[in-house]
């Protein structure tokens, strides 16, 4: 058996059961070391992924695959998680009891999700899904001394294992009646009974219902806001990227290979998962007071227009989803890290909307950046943010769903009125309260730096390159 | 004939032990009959050539699910007859229940006698126990499904430990660098007492 193709997950186990021995024996004193070997870990994981055997195809008797697809999600998917025990870095120094197996759970659950993006079979997802969900339980909770986080856990934790639930069951369906596990196996019985099986067409239903839940599609977003509010800055900033990369990726493999000669079929389900996002992210966001759980709404909206590019389908308007999420997770990071400088004088974060007013004159620079990342979520043209935006509704046009792409359209200018009321805040209301504290860490800055630098009109330099990727990448599921 | 006989003395039990769970007054007899259900219903399962599922039943379901619910009911201390006191109120809704419960039973008789439902695919027949056809599957085929299931496991238990565990100040640790330390000629005394005297310590 040769062992290259799975290089990647292999660093990152072994990495991940080293350095849990390490947090064992070194407790607190292990948390610098933990942190930073994980980051080494991540990038080194990173630098296998444009080696040949990442494109070896199927593996493990097509248990999973290495190709470009599972190479492109492994790229996001890794930087998201090594941003992610970069900001916790800072967030645990108060002397946290747990601070070294944080970036052990993460690397666990990277490796959870790059198994996610390439799994091939029906089992294999589930695994994949599972570790990826469990490590997230955990992480949600980590501030087990506060109470919204504990909440923040345990709803994510009960919610998810229904959705598991359903999940499962929607596997066993599509398992009894084909006979098989594996996504082509699947298709083919797709492709000779159609979907006039009513098993069959359960369990496309059911399957999909799970993977909406891990997306936050709607109707399954529930318990989206609630565990982003509650849980630590740094876990909802991971929470909003990496796992919703893995689980949009998972979907378009299933739905596009698995599922898809029964297109017909599910692109009912997911037109309505796409409006509905777009449209109840946008509006139930308007009353939000809390940053964390405005960006929460903004999620779900966003996820509604990865839809669309699904919901297209084909090689362009999977390479579309793959465009979005790899520009969405900038956006979103950079929102996020700019949401953990809100921190008063006294060390305590600051969630609400409020003590943004006139950060423009007490913050300039911060103030600058979050409007730089609000303008992009919301897609407003000279921003990179609207790039995605454009080709997701293009790929539907071409598809010829004019009407789908229209109500997109509408959604994203509901949603860009309360990304503007962050910058009309910030911008335009008086100071008020007492000001953030100052400083912070070098990295941090350097990073929300760089992220702005990719979101604002300079980031069109990387449609080639970028546009180049996600071709490819989507071209090897098809 | 043996299998016959085996059959309605597991079958019988079954049943008895059942019956025994819903009568018996003391909810840890209550428990202890249920251990025994299992049991029978493992050995059925055995007659049947499922010796895995006869091994499954009886690890997770004796071995895990039976012994915690033997803690929960001597531990929490529940007192059973405050949730006795409430029977007239809940009879209705518990009718209910039953009424469904008796009309799935008619369905799936009635189903199971219209013939076997196929799902496209018939098992392949074969003499191999189930348990080695299992492992071989899960070592070759499945192998790296069943690797990452071993990590979900480990997820786990990281999880439990981080969410659960606080370090106390006053707890003993062990000092293995004292033990390892520690020469024989400090721990061992070797005395010669004289009759009459006994040892100085």
């Amino acid at each position: 058996m040769n062992f290259a193709p799975i290089l990647p997950e292999l660093i990152l186990t072994i990495g991940a059961i080293v350095l849990m021995m390490v947090a064992a024996f070194m407790g607190k004193r292990g948390s610098n070391l933990c942190s930073w070997a994980s980051v080494a870990l991540l990038l080194g994981a990173v630098a296998t992924l444009g080696g040949e055997p990442q494109h070896a195809g199927a593996l493990f008797g097509g248990q999973l695959v290495a190709d470009g697809f599972s190479a492109f999600g492994k790229l996001i998917i890794y930087l998201c998680a090594a941003v992610a025990i970069v900001m916790a870095h800072n967030w645990f120094e108060r002397d946290f009891e747990h601070a070294a197996e944080y970036p052990v759970l993460i690397l666990l659950s990277a490796v959870g999700m790059s198994v996610m993006v390439s799994a091939t079979s029906l089992v294999t997802l589930y695994v994949g899904l599972e570790l990826q969900s469990l490590s997230a339980y955990v992480l949600a909770s980590y501030r087990r001394t506060d109470d919204r986080s504990a909440e923040a856990g345990l709803k994510y934790f009960v919610l998810g294992a229904l959705a598991s639930g359903i999940l499962l069951y929607g596997i066993s369906l599509l398992y009894g009646f084909t006979g098989t596990t594996q996504f082509e196996g699947v298709a083919a019985a797709f492709t000779r009974d159609g979907t006039t099986s009513i098993g069959l067409l359960f369990g496309l239903v059911f399957l999909l219902a799970g993977l909406a839940f891990k997306i936050s599609a709607v109707p399954f977003h529930m318990w989206t806001p609630d565990v982003y509010e509650g849980a630590p800055t740094p876990v909802t900033a991971f929470f909003a990227s990496a796992p919703k990369v893995a689980a949009v990726l998972l979907g378009v493999r299933v739905c596009l290979d698995a599922l898809g000669p029964a297109m017909d079929a599910w692109r009912q389900i997911m037109t309505f998962a796409a409006l509905a996002s777009i449209f109840l992210g946008a509006i139930a966001a308007y009353g939000q007071t809390n940053i964390k759980r405005l960006l929460a709404y903004s999620s779900i909206n966003n996820v509604g227009f990865a839809l669309i590019g699904l919901v297209a389908g084909g090689p362009q308007g999977a390479s579309s989803v793959l465009f979005y999420m790899a520009v969405y997770v900038v956006m979103t990071l950079g929102a996020f890290l700019c949401v953990q400088r809100m921190k008063g004088e006294d060390g305590e974060y600051i969630e609400s909307i409020d003590s943004l007013a006139g950060l423009s004159q007490t913050r300039p620079g911060l103030a600058f950046a979050l409007a730089i990342f609000m303008f992009s979520l919301a897609g407003i043209p000279p921003m990179f943010g609207f790039w995605p935006k454009l080709m997701v509704f293009n790929a539907a046009v071409t598809e010829g769903l004019i009407a789908l792409a229209v109500a997109g359209i509408l959604g994203t200018v509901i949603g860009a009125y309360y990304y503007l009321r962050i910058v009309k805040v910030m911008y335009f209301d008086a100071p008020a309260g007492q000001p953030y504290a100052r400083g912070g860490n070098a990295l941090e800055t350097a990073m929300i730096f760089l992220f702005a630098l990719i979101v604002s009109p300079l980031g069109y330099l990387l449609i080639g390159p970028l546009g180049e990727l996600t071709g490819r990448a989507a071209g090897s599921i098809f | 004939m043996i299998a016959v006989l085996a059959f309605y003395l597991f079958a019988t039990l079954t049943i008895a032990s059942a019956v025994a769970v819903i009568f018996a007054r003391n909810p840890v007899h209550s428990v202890l009959w249920l251990i025994m259900a299992f049991f029978n219903a493992a050995g059925l399962m055995l007659l049947l050539g499922a010796e895995f599922i006869a091994m499954l039943l009886v690890i997770v379901y004796v071995g895990a699910v039976a012994v915690l619910f033997l803690f929960i009911v001597m531990m929490l201390n529940i007192d059973f007859a405050a949730l006795r006191s409430g029977f007239s109120k809940n009879l209705p809704f518990g009718l209910i229940i039953a009424l469904v419960l008796l009309a799935e039973m008619v369905v799936a008789v009635s189903a199971w006698k219209a013939g076997p439902v196929t799902g496209g695919v018939q098992p392949a027949a074969t003499t191999q126990p189930n348990i080695e056809a299992l492992g071989e599957l899960l070592y070759s085929r499945f192998l790296f499904p069943f690797e990452i299931a071993g990590l979900i496991l480990l997820v786990a238990m990281i999880g439990a430990i981080v969410l659960t565990h606080r370090s106390r100040g006053d707890a003993r640790g062990q000092k293995v660098w004292r033990q390892v330390d520690r020469r024989p000629d400090e721990a061992i005394k070797l005395e010669q007492p004289k009759v009459g005297e006994g040892v100085k310590l």
